[in-house]
């Protein structure tokens, strides 16, 4: 009964990981994606400041990636610690 | 094979953890993401006032995270912390939390993105305007952010009631229903008032003499567009506070689950509505200031008969739990 206790456990927990980490990166592949799009529209329009387009889209993706790290803690969390 | 009560709950919150953070993950990112875009764009048009736009982009991307933050701060309640066994009820605490907050920071991430943008772009237009465009941006984000404080709310409401008094059968189905209702019905007001946020930012760029009669209008619209999420809110408060007779049959929790589903799906197109007609008067107010009042009037008839059916689904929702 132990075992098998122990098991389910086990079984929830990479469950939960999969679904946090499989949905958690949805959204910033969506929003990087979107991000970098624009940002070549941008450099597209303005090439002479390229440099200056190309920092602050690298911020504003460092920014949106923020939420899929929490997943990835919450997934390894779930997989390695509980 | 019976499951220990202890570990079903366990794997309950784990799942439940799972759910709310990678559903509600998603809004803030999107959102965020969104505004980056606008603001890489805004950058090349005005380089010289990449400092400020630098600096509206990342306060706006911060309110956009704060949803997240809120599941961030849910999963690790979950993951954590010892919740009390004691029937079918506390096994699906775990995943109405979960679920209520993960559905709840989606809407709001990604509507708080869009005002950012706007501010963004503004300030390119308009470098004069940048502080009132900041302004703008933090008060139609911050109603944005509403209805994800709905939904943390609820969160906290369910993890640390005491539902031992209530008779676990058609419980268990109030309890999911009520994080459903809340979790669900944040989505389209969320979204709705970020789209009607992104419009009064444009619009006080746009024409800085009417930034004023924008705003205002802009709250009214988005207030609209966040009756649905208080519907939500009401009908969660039902399920929970309220003590149902205990029953054996199958149809009385269904009823209480279906509930929470349909004022919490019957929510979304409301919301969204709502605010693309409030979006569009807050849009042309200041393009064309001698028409604001015939504007305005037009909106809250359309956005009256966008209602409608978020209307209906209160209603049915509350005969689903009274009458029926």
């Amino acid at each position: 009964m132990a075992i098998e206790g122990a098991d389910l456990m086990k079984a929830a927990a990479f469950l939960g990981a999969g679904i946090a980490m499989g949905f958690g990166a949805i959204g910033p592949g969506v929003g990087e994606g979107i991000t970098a799009a624009k940002a070549c529209e941008a450099i597209g329009h303005n090439p002479r400041e390229a440099g200056l387009i190309t920092r602050t889209m690298l911020v504003g993706q460092a920014v949106a990636e923020s939420t899929g790290i929490y997943s990835l803690v919450i997934a390894l969390l779930l997989l390695f610690v509980v | 094979m019976s499951i220990d009560l202890h570990l079903s709950v366990t794997m309950a919150a784990y799942a439940g953890a799972g759910i709310c953070i990678g559903i509600g993950a998603i809004g803030a990112a999107v959102g965020e993401g969104y505004t980056a875009s606008e603001a890489t764009l805004a950058t090349s048009r005005r380089p010289e006032l990449s400092g400020e736009i630098f600096k509206t982009m990342l306060v706006g991307q911060a309110i956009s995270e704060s949803s997240s933050i809120f599941t961030l701060v849910i999963s690790l309640v979950l993951l954590f912390t010892k919740l009390p066994a004691v029937s079918i009820v506390s096994v699906v605490v775990p995943l109405a939390a979960g679920l209520c907050m993960g559905f709840g920071a989606l809407g709001s991430g990604i509507g708080a993105g869009y005002p950012a943008a706007a501010a963004c772009t503004g300030i390119a237009r308009q470098p004069a305007m940048a502080s009132r465009l900041n302004t703008n941006m933090i008060i139609g984000s911050a109603v944005c952010q509403t209805p994800s404080t709905f939904a943390l709310v609820i969160s906290f409401i369910l993890l640390y009631s005491n539902f031992s008094g209530h008779p676990a059968a058609p419980t268990w189905a109030a309890i999911l229903g009520a994080g459903l209702a809340t979790g669900l019905a944040a989505i389209g007001p969320g979204l709705g008032s970020g789209l009607v946020a992104q419009a009064g930012c444009e619009g006080t760029a746009r024409n800085p003499e009417q930034a004023k009669t924008a705003t205002n209008t802009m709250l009214l619209g988005q207030a609209i567009a966040q009756t649905t999420a208080i519907y939500g809110l009401l009908v969660s408060f039902i399920l929970i506070f309220r003590s149902f007779p205990p029953s054996d049959l199958l149809a009385p929790p269904m009823g209480l689950l279906a509930a929470g589903i349909c004022v919490g799906v019957g929510a979304i197109g409301p919301g969204i509505g709502v605010a693309m007609a409030a979006r569009s008067a807050v849009a042309w107010i200041p393009r064309n200031p001698t028409i604001t009042n015939e504007l305005i009037r037009t909106m809250l008839i359309g956005a009256a008969v966008a209602e409608s059916t978020g209307i209906y689904s209160l209603v049915v929702s509350l005969v689903l739990i009274f009458v029926v």
